[in-house]
């Protein structure tokens, strides 16, 4: 079952004349002539819910946004970083319009007259066709005053972020986009009340933005029917790390793990098997072999003490160690932190430290204890996620993995020793007093 | 030896290195400069005030600002800071605050050329740090290349990647490394037969359901790896496609 990837690598599906041969911006006809109230109640019924990490229902956040004649805001979030995930790259890229459509529609429905795209600055490719997209749909009038003859306005601008994970995270974003340092907000306020310039704002991701023209062209029952029954239609998962064919599949939500990985994506390589894999990006808690078999949705992966985040696979094979994996996600989340809470700035930061600790062979298992502590600190008590993020699959390698962690420990001790004898032998002993490092 | 003998501290009394780079001491805060005694080049004034009006508050336009910036003086240079300051009508403090917040503004002289290399998990997993250092060494020898290890560029089904000036191609080797100095030298597109944009789907249902679509009038034959088209429905430049599954040969490499 296709929806967002149906016939998506058709030559010039990102301009508007092919986009509408397909059947592009009827979804919007088709809403502009509802009641705003009944394409709400449609997106409400399908249970879609969001796609960008949290799984929040789109229809409920929506809701949320105050009535009235006052300024409000709708953000899509197209700073997509979350190591793992590259779904809305594709998506905008190829189909640009299905996502201008669905900020249409959405917007429509909310009474929102101003959105904004935030797209990562690394995305340029895709900010320029996303450009000539936005002038393309509003040279066509489905942008600017009176969409289509409806009383409904919109304007749309693309923002180019510059490089920073943390403007993911939904306040970062929106001080990132009223020009700020990317920096996380106090939650509550929640941004449905009080968000992008102090007013009311709606942020969604790509995905299921781009999924809401689908759900007014088939109905928010249809939709529904699709997937399970608490997680809802298609989900584009990405997967990446040590399989066969990393890419994009679509699939529908409950989709056994074991099918994604190894049907669509082919599998491990020759004679490896898997030793752990994020199911929903690097900031998701680890799961093994013996999870495959789970189907893939929002409830079953939080029930395995996991999530579906974002939706992006990283499998990790018996050829690389636990060390490795967890450093280098300790490093990013250092780098990535903003700095701005203590238990993130610090916490990642000694992580980091402490696992290079492991590697020159200075830690003992002890300090298996302590990163785990230190987890255990971090997660709840910052304004935001990010540290959580690291916290989460970290403590999850520490207490699935520790006996190998613990051999990886002797491992790197005996060899940074036998590395420091050999000095001591190569130079020869001159004071007998020196230890074997001098 | 104590303990406080073995923790260095700098110069100006602290242990954390840096914290005094972006001011000189000696000075006064800078003000918000004049617009009308700061020279500023047309083009940049004008793509600044295009995007201040493009937002309820002209703050918004401070990254779009730095961008363009950026792209004419070559790095966020304090002339630079200055001149987006003077037509903003902000302090250079606070672009200064935004301009290093951001991976991709430079507040140091960077060469002309930005070759950004993932080294996040799902590239480093497949060689990405093999090859950052390959890449190191390939463009050691050049001023016009800066070479960056760089966090998850969203592109790990070409793992592993490397963003050159914005393009972004994989999945790359070693040997790749030689031969994106070489097209940057020359002025070239870069590794054209590995770039992202023409690429296609690895879902196998997206090719099924290709069929079902008519090809566009003005196309005689489906042409092969335009995914990533132009706004007028030309390939941007005919490229052929990179394949969908990876060559196994390559695995190997990867494996090792």
């Amino acid at each position: 079952m296709k929806i967002l990837f149906e016939g998506i690598d058709e030559p010039g599906l990102n301009t508007l004349e092919v986009y509408q041969r397909r059947g592009g911006y009827e979804g919007l006809r088709r809403a502009l002539q509802m009641p705003g109230e009944d394409v709400l109640s449609n997106i409400m019924d399908s249970g879609i819910r969001g796609r960008g990490g949290a799984g929040f229902q789109m229809g409920k956040k929506a809701s949320f946004l105050p009535h009235g004649d006052i300024d409000k805001y709708l953000v899509c979030n197209a700073d997509e970083s979350e190591p793992g995930t590259f779904k809305d790259r594709e998506l905008m890229q190829k189909s640009p319009h299905m996502l201008i459509e669905g900020i249409i529609i959405s917007t429509y429905c909310t009474e929102i007259s101003r959105a904004f795209i935030y797209i990562r600055g690394e995305y340029s490719h895709q900010a320029d066709i996303l450009q000539a997209a936005i002038a393309e749909a509003a040279a066509a009038g489905y942008l600017g005053e009176s969409i289509l003859g409806s009383d409904h306005s919109l304007s749309l601008v693309l923002h180019r972020g510059a490089g920073a994970y943390i403007c993911g995270e939904e306040t970062g974003l929106l001080d990132s986009l009223e020009g700020k340092r990317g920096n996380p907000r106090l939650k509550p306020p929640f941004p449905a009340i009080e968000g992008l310039y102090h007013g009311p704002t709606l942020i969604n991701n790509v995905e299921t933005l781009a999924t809401v023209p689908h759900i007014i062209r088939m109905g928010g029952e249809e939709y529904a029917k699709l997937g399970t029954e608490t997680s809802t239609g298609t989900k584009l998962v990405s997967v990446s790390g040590d399989v066969q064919r990393p890419g994009n599949y679509e699939i529908e939500l409950g989709t056994p793990s074991r099918e994604i990985i190894f049907d669509l994506a082919g599998g491990t390589f020759e004679g490896r098997r898997i030793k752990f894999w994020f199911p929903g990006g690097s900031s998701s808690p680890v799961l093994t072999e013996d999870d495959l078999d789970l189907p893939y949705d929002f409830d079953t992966m939080a029930k395995a003490g996991s999530m579906l985040g974002s939706g992006a696979i990283i499998v990790v094979d018996d050829s690389h160690t636990v060390v490795e994996v967890a450093y280098k996600l300790a490093k990013f989340y250092a780098h990535e932190s903003c700095g701005k809470c203590v238990p993130c700035r610090e916490g990642t930061n000694w992580t980091q430290k402490m696992l290079e600790r492991i590697s020159s062979g200075e830690a003992t298992p002890m300090d298996l204890d302590i990163i785990a502590s230190v987890q255990e600190q971090i997660i709840g008590n910052c304004l935001c996620v990010l540290g959580d993020a690291m916290a989460m699959p970290i403590g999850s390698l520490v207490e699935k993995f520790r006996p190998e962690l613990e051999a990886e420990i002797e491992a790197a001790r005996a060899r940074a020793n036998a590395a420091s004898l050999k000095d001591v032998v190569a130079v020869g002993v001159a004071d007998e007093h020196a230890g074997p490092t001098g | 030896m104590s303990l406080a003998e073995r923790v260095p501290r700098f110069d100006h009394g602290s242990r954390v290195p840096g914290w005094d780079e972006a001011v000189d001491l000696t000075k006064d805060p800078a003000t918000v400069p004049d617009l009308a005694n700061t020279p500023v080049p047309a083009e940049l004034k004008d793509t600044i005030l295009a995007a201040m009006a493009k937002y309820p508050d002209r703050r918004s336009a401070a990254i779009p600002a730095l961008h363009a910036a950026q792209d004419i003086h070559g790095w966020c240079s304090p002339e630079a800071i200055e001149q987006v300051a003077a037509v903003m009508q902000l302090t250079p403090a606070y672009l200064t605050s935004v301009a290093t917040f951001y991976d991709m503004f430079s507040t140091v002289p960077k060469p002309r050329h930005d070759v950004y290399v993932c080294t996040n998990i799902s590239c480093s997993l497949r060689g990405a740090d093999e090859f950052y250092e390959a890449m190191l060494a390939a463009a050691a020898g050049s001023a016009e290349v800066s070479v960056r290890s760089f966090e998850c560029l969203g592109a790990c089904d070409i793992a592993p990647m490397a963003s050159v000036d914005g393009e972004y191609v994989g999945p790359l080797t070693d040997e790749d490394a030689d031969q994106i100095v070489a097209d940057l030298e020359a002025g070239r597109s870069v590794l054209e037969h590995k770039q992202l944009r023409y690429r296609r789907s690895a879902d196998p249902g997206v090719a099924q359901g290709a069929r079902d679509f008519s090809p566009p009038a003005s196309d005689e034959a489906p042409r092969a790896g335009t995914a990533g088209l132009s706004p007028h429905g030309e390939p941007d430049r005919p490229g052929p496609s990179a394949p969908i599954e990876t060559p196994t040969d390559e695995n190997e490499d990867d494996d090792a």
